[in-house]
């Protein structure tokens, strides 16, 4: 690599929320890409695979730590659901007056943690 | 227009229009997510008994089975293109950015194969 000088990067602005729903994007689709994709494609491969891998696979997502990562995962999905929603919006060109997009960056996390207990909700009482 | 340098060739043809893309295929699966994965909570808010039989029944269902191939389809076509952007943005060495974009190809293509085919044998009754 050369050694020229870089812009100044991350280090040097003052944190937002348009900065905290921009990484969120980012970690919450890549875990989901590297961590969900693996328990789906496990759920359909166990259940092509017959009771007993079906039955590991239940025994190991319906423990403690399993149903975390379940949490996580929709947590992860209803985050990165709206931070996405959030960009359809900025694709038309709208949304990015300071206070609106400043207003935008903060709901859509609190609105995606709403639709996981939601979520959740309705999964226990259903 | 020259037939020169590679430069004259395409100099005032505008553009191919080809840059956008990643970008829009980006977008049109994560519209394919939106729609299958409502799909899929609420199909898994109303199952309600996530034991093998129920699960297997519903998932023999030639609806069920459409919605998950597709949903498995459109996953993982949106988090190649997605993981594709974290390989580019912070693997800056040319060798080892092919490396994991040919690693990444054969993981999501892989992954995604494996999950139509359970889903396939499934549907066709048969034990894998």
């Amino acid at each position: 690599m050369n050694q020229r000088p870089l812009s100044p990067h991350l280090q040097v602005w003052r944190w937002g929320p348009h900065m905290l729903v921009s990484i969120l994007h980012r970690a919450t689709g890549d875990g989901m890409a590297l961590i969900g994709l693996g328990v789906l494609v496990w759920w359909l491969g166990a259940s092509a695979s017959g009771p007993e891998a079906y039955a590991s696979f239940q025994a190991v997502m319906g423990s403690v730590p399993g149903m975390i990562v379940l949490v996580g995962l929709s947590w992860a999905f209803f985050t990165h659901m709206m931070s996405g929603m959030r960009h359809f919006v900025l694709d038309i060109g709208a949304g990015y007056e300071l206070e609106t997009n400043r207003l935008w960056s903060m709901l859509a996390p609190i609105f995606a943690i709403v639709l996981t207990a939601a979520f959740w909700a309705a999964i226990l009482l259903v | 227009m020259g037939n020169g340098t590679s430069i004259g060739r395409v100099r005032g043809l505008g553009a191919a229009h080809h840059g956008p893309h990643h970008w829009l295929v980006q977008r049109f699966t994560a519209i394919g997510n939106v729609v299958l994965m409502s799909w899929l909570l609420v199909s898994l808010i109303t199952l309600g008994d996530y034991g093998y039989a129920n699960v297997v029944k519903w998932l023999s269902q030639p609806l069920s089975a459409t919605a998950m191939i597709l949903l498995v389809v459109s996953l993982f076509w949106h988090a190649r293109l997605g993981l594709q952007v974290l390989i580019e943005d912070y693997i800056h060495d040319a060798g080892s950015k092919f490396a994991a974009i040919s690693a990444l190809n054969l993981a999501t293509i892989g992954g995604g194969a494996f999950g139509i085919f359970s889903v396939a044998s499934l549907a066709f009754g048969g034990q894998a």
